[in-house]
This record gives C-alpha cells, structure tokens and sequence, in this order.
C-alpha cells in the first residue's frame, strides 16, 4: 500500500466533473477528435471509472480533411482501450445537401461540422457531450460553464448562462435539451502538455517536429494537401515543423519547431510567445469568430 | 500543479482590468499575438494606452458597451503556481456574479481607487467576501500615481476600511493592503520605488507566498458519494467502489465511519485511486473507496467520521443570494441541492433582507428579486446531512434550482 494520497487539483476536478457527467445523464458521449485535449479527456475519464471501463461511447466528427497520422492513432486508442466509437462524417452531410461546401482561398470543413454534430446529437439522444474545450483557449470559451446548456437547436445561449457555485454542477435539462461539459476548462495549454508528460501518454506523431511540404500565407505556415486551397504563385518548400493544436489541415497552421520529444515540447511551449489559437485559421475570421460560432451549436 | 483561485470584482474606473492586465503583462503571460490584438483594438478606439479590459471582456454585449457582464476566468501562471482569476462586475446588478466568482475562490482582490477611497462598493465586495468566508484578502489601494504616491492617503484609507473589519464576524480572515499603480506598475509584481515608504510584499509577492494548505477552510471530513464503481468483471466481481470527493479533512484507511442516512456503521477497508491502494488520502482528493461491511450506498449518502456526525435535518435558516428574475416567494418548492444530493424544498419564510453594505437588515420583507440577500428558512421533503457554512465550506452550501425552468436561481448558506 502507498501512502498518503495527493492529487493535483485539475485532475480532482476532472475526475470529479466526469463522475457528475456518468451520474447526472443517461447518455453522454466523449467527443474525440484525437487531439492532444481529447486525449487527455480520455485518460481522465479512465481512472475516473477504474476498475470500471469508461461508462460512454467516443463520438468523433470526422470532416475527412483530417490528418491521416490522427486516424491511425484514433483508432489504435480506442482498440487498446476497449472502447466504443461512432464516427459521423461531415461528408454525408454535404450528400444528403444539408450543408455546402466551401470554396475558394480559406474554404474549410470547420463551420461545417456543427451541422453534422447536431444531428449525431439527435440521432443517438445524446443528452450529454464532454469536450475538451479550455477556458484559456479564446476569450469566448472563458465565459463557458463546465456544464453549458443547448437548447433544442444546439444553440448557445451566452448572456443566460447558469451560475455555477462552488462545484455544484446542476445537470438538470429539459427533453431535448443537451449539456456540453468541459472537465479541463480550468486547465491552460501548459497544464495539458505537463500531464501528457507526467502521465507518459501516447499522442499523434505531427505534434512533434517533422519534415512537411508546407507555404506560408498570411504569416501562417499551412500544409500542403489535397485538402487546403492554394494559389499558384503560393510556393511549396520543404520545412520542419510541428502542430500545436490539431483541427483539420484547413483550420490548422504549423509551427516551425524542432522538438521530437515531449519534454522539448513542454520548454518550447514554455518559452512560446504565440498563443496556441494564433495558429488557428478559423479564429482569425473576426475578433467574435469564436462567439458566433458557439452560438450556432459549434463545440 | 498548485492551483490558486482568486476572485476580483470592480468597474473598469477602478483600474480592475489595467490591474489584470498588468499582472498578465509583467509574469509574462501575455502571448504576443494577444498583446498585438490588444494594441490593435486599443488604437482603433483611439486610446493612446493599452486597454487590458480587451483581453478580460470576451463577450461582444461586453466589449459594446465597455463592462464585464458575466465571470471570466483569467489564466497566469508563475515558477509557483498556476493562477485562476474569477473576474466580476463591481455594481449592485451583479452582485450574483460577484458571489458565483467569490465561490470558487480561496483569495479575493478588493481594489479601492485611492482619490476615492472606501465607497459603496467597498463596502459590498467585502460583504460579499465575508459571506463567502474567503480566506485571504488583499485591499489593493490602487491609482496611487494620482495622489502623489502619498503615504498619508494610503494610511487614511486603510484606516477606513479597518472601520469595516470592525462590523465583520470572520476573525480568521487574513487582511493585507497594498499601494499600487497598476498603470504604471508599482507594486502588483515589481516594487515600487518611488513608493519607498511601504515596506510590504507586492501583489504577486502576496500571491506567491500564500501558504494553500492553510488559505482552505478545514473542517470534518465529509465524503458525499458521487458515483457507485461496480465493474461487474471476471477479475473484479464483486466489487463495490465509492466514488466521491474528500472535503474538509483527511481520510484513512481503517476510519470508522457512518454511512448517511441509513446511519450504518462499518470502517474504510480500501482507498482507491487509479488502480493503486492508498492508505490516506488529503482533502479535495478524487478518490474511491471500499467499505469493511456490505452496506448499501447510493448517490446522494454521505461517509462520515463516527464521532463526527453533521446534522441531519429536515429544515433549516440559510441566507440566501438570489440569481433569477423571478422573485421568490414564501410557499415556492424548489429542487434544492446539496453537494450532489438533490431533495424538494419549500421557502417556508423570508426572515429579512441583509443589505450588503453593513446597514443592516430589512424586515417584513415578501419577495426577493434578483441580486437580493436575504435569511430565508426552508423545509425539505428529505433531511440532508448538512453543517453550518461558517464551520464548513462546501458542506454548508446549496443551490436552488427552478423545477420548471431546472435553472439554477440561487445559492444558500446554512446557519
């Protein structure tokens, strides 16, 4: 028997956020885009329940535009974890017309997901969605609770948001309403890539420095695929570097970076003087891009 | 890592945000791109300084019409610890913000304008802090670059806010003042120079040394179960794990406990976390436990020490903050929960309002509207396992939801 037990307040919080969930719902489900935030959901989630297998399926959207090295590790994870996984993709959507595609030089799949979430909420009567999503990510995602409420239409409603008091979480909706949690809301970047390392995690081979085809637009290095627009006169080269976050190859922009292990990550994250979101295309759109995006059911 | 959460309420005449923003600034937490979108947005209003309330104002309503709505959660972190701050709006239409932020909080910021000195608004970011039982406060005298940097207005204010401390009942409570100019940055991370005359930590020099082993308020251990662990595997059969959070004191292995309310007795065989057994586990710890006997559990009971038994009751007089439009009335039912423990209650009388700036207390009062403190009694259809808030933190708190619009309209603090 070891001694006395401490654990570090973000994961108390955690463990204790996703036991509410397990408790207070008859239907959550994980949403996982094989991200390192997503990931961390996942290892929380399991010592949350240990012995028991982790009470929810994983659901990710899928915008096809994704990196193929998140793929893989997305479905590795869930084999050696024992889990269930639903996949819906933002493909069928566009099929069946009920969104369409964007076209020219900063089209993306990003917008379009929500659309294909919503349904996927309807179609399983999901009644709660745990997300990754961190306070300290963008300034609308501060003002978020841990259990933030959607009405019937996915939809966000900002300015009557729930108080929530000392870690009183009131999961209480109405038929057809749905929560979004967040277990790390509390956590920064930082504390994310410290525990990756301390709990020794698995995570996506392009978080780490690697050789890409890659063109610099708008000061952003973006990679070069089948999936992002590029003009012409845009040139290729061949550069070294890594992803801090990872969304789809259209929402997402590289870092030049040169740490192949998690521990120069963290001291690259350390001394980083960019935000992890400055390298987010989606957020560049306007100061409230993010705002009207949850608003519209977007996680 | 260590987690600080420190609550701070004020206008933007106050300097709050110059105040956050100074403290991002000089800890270096400020990423470049943020500082350029503010620098950006600062220019494009015209200000030939850098509006920090840009980066604390995250809704557009907020950023329109230049105040902080709701709380936001700022993130800053030094070699120490990781800091959280809950920020609020300073007037009377917020004071539930003020109290949501004041909730997950262990210290609070009380920013007081030093050509203005102690106002009404003093007045209730203190009340407010004191219903909260926050532990440690710090009463930034903040602007000093517009009073000369004076020694003597300093000692005046702080003079009047000791007025203050004379009408609290929270002894503990730890005081601090300090003389900033967020402005220009004396004292929130670097001392002051030309301020020679104080001879005290800064800001962050408080922050950095608060002690957060002793800034909780410790109590007896309650262990409110949250969840029933049953694998119903091959290897792990019949087990049967507890799972809840530790409050208010420690938990070990062998403790004779009573499991609430079927007030069972049996012991703590095993404390569990990730696999690994533990022979105690520290307050605020996730954990599960085994129990020596078979007793029944559910969500909703409570673990606690033999000869520490909370009370158990049926009704009760709380003061009450209320959050919601809808007023409250004598007669209503509410979902009431405790913890993780939900039962009906009925408002069964409104005793008085309190004022929030040490007046006193109204009575013959009916309703409570939005923003109203009141000491409310209630009658449950079940007894909870509760103790007072002023002896326990978390086990002395509710929330009262709406059963029609399951929002959550206010929080109560049990006498």
């Amino acid at each position: 028997m070891t001694d006395k037990l401490h654990i570090n307040d973000l994961e108390n919080e955690a463990i204790y956020i996703f036991r509410e969930v397990a408790a207070q719902f008859e239907k959550p489900v994980l949403l996982f885009s094989g991200g390192k935030d997503s990931i961390t959901l996942v290892r929380l989630a399991e010592k949350a329940f240990y012995p028991a297998k982790i009470p929810f399926p994983l659901m990710h959207i899928d915008t096809g535009h994704n990196f193929p090295e998140t793929i893989t590790f997305r479905d590795k994870l869930v084999e050696e974890l024992g889990l269930e996984l639903i996949v819906r993709n933002v493909q069928d959507s566009i099929d069946q017309g009920k969104v369409k595609e964007e076209t020219g030089r900063y089209s993306s799949r990003n917008m379009l997901q929500t659309t294909t979430l919503l349904d996927a909420i309807e179609e399983f009567k999901f009644d709660a969605c745990i997300g990754g999503a961190r306070r300290d990510e963008e300034k609308a995602r501060a003002k978020e609770r841990i259990f933030s409420v959607r009405d019937d239409f996915g939809q966000w409603d900002e300015k009557n948001q729930r108080p929530e008091l000392f870690d009183m979480l009131n999961g209480n909706i109405d038929l057809g309403q749905n929560v979004r949690v967040f277990p790390i809301s509390n956590w920064t970047e930082l504390d994310v890539w410290t525990y990756i390392e301390n709990e020794n995690l698995e995570i996506p081979s392009i978080y780490f420095a690697h050789k890409r085809e890659v063109f610099v637009r708008d000061g952003l290095i973006w990679s070069h695929s089948d999936f992002v627009y590029k003009d012409e006169e845009e040139e290729v080269e061949e550069r070294m570097v890594r992803f801090r976050t990872v969304g789809d190859m259209s929402c997402t922009a590289a870092v030049d970076s040169r740490a192949t292990t998690i521990s120069e990550v963290v001291a690259e994250i350390r001394d980083s003087s960019i935000s992890e979101r400055g390298a987010r295309i989606d957020d560049k759109r306007s100061e409230s891009a993010m705002e009207k995006r949850k608003q519209q059911g977007y996680f | 890592m260590e987690v600080l959460k420190i609550a701070t309420a004020g206008s933007v005449d106050d300097g709050k945000s110059t105040l956050i923003g100074r403290l991002l600034y000089d800890t270096k937490s400020l990423t470049e791109d943020k500082l350029e979108a503010i620098e950006r947005s600062s220019k494009q209003k015209g200000y030939d300084y850098l509006d920090f309330s840009l980066a604390t104002d995250g809704l557009v309503a907020e950023r329109e019409q230049g105040i902080t709505i709701d709380v936001a959660h700022i993130y800053f972190s030094t070699n120490t610890r990781s800091y959280i701050i809950a920020d609020t709006p300073g007037h009377i239409e917020y004071t539930r913000n003020m109290v949501t932020g004041a909730s997950t909080s262990q210290a609070a910021i009380i920013l007081i304008d030093a050509r203005h000195g102690v106002i009404e608004q003093t007045y209730r970011h203190f009340f407010i802090n004191n219903l909260l039982r926050i532990k440690d406060v710090i009463v930034a005298i903040n602007k000093m670059d517009l009073v000369d940097f004076s020694e003597e207005r300093y000692h005046e204010i702080k003079a009047d806010f000791q007025k203050l401390v004379v009408k609290s009942d929270y002894e503990s409570q730890h005081i601090t003042f300090i003389p900033v100019s967020a402005l220009k940055g004396d004292n929130v991370v670097e001392p002051s120079t030309i301020m020679a005359w104080y001879k005290g930590q800064t800001l962050l020099e408080h922050l950095e040394k608060l002690d957060t082993k002793d800034i909780y308020n410790s109590g007896k251990m309650r262990f409110p179960v949250q969840y029933v662990i049953r694998p119903k595997t091959a290897e792990f059969h019949d087990y049967r794990g507890y799972a809840g959070k530790v409050y208010g004191g420690d938990i070990k292995v062998g403790d004779e406990v009573v499991v609430l309310p079927s007030e069972t007795k049996t012991k703590v065989k095993e404390i569990n976390f990730n696999g690994k057994k533990y022979k105690s586990a520290a307050r605020r710890s996730s954990i599960s436990i085994v129990l020596e006997n078979d007793v029944n559990v559910s969500r909703g009971d409570m673990i606690v020490k033999v000869n520490e038994l909370p009370k158990i009751e049926k009704q009760f007089t709380a003061t009450v903050s209320w959050m919601c439009s809808k007023e409250l009335t004598a007669g209503t039912k509410y979902i009431l929960q405790h913890g993780v423990h939900k039962v009906l209650a009925k408002v069964s009388a409104i005793n008085n309002k309190i004022e929030t700036d040490f007046s006193g207390i109204k009575n013959n009062v009916n309703s409570l509207t939005m923003n109203d403190i009141a000491s409310v009694s209630f009658q449950l259809n079940k007894p909870i396992f509760f103790d007072s808030f002023k002896e326990h933190r978390t086990n002395g708190a509710f929330i009262l939801i709406d059963s029609q619009t399951n929002n959550t309209v206010g929080v109560g603090f049990i006498k």
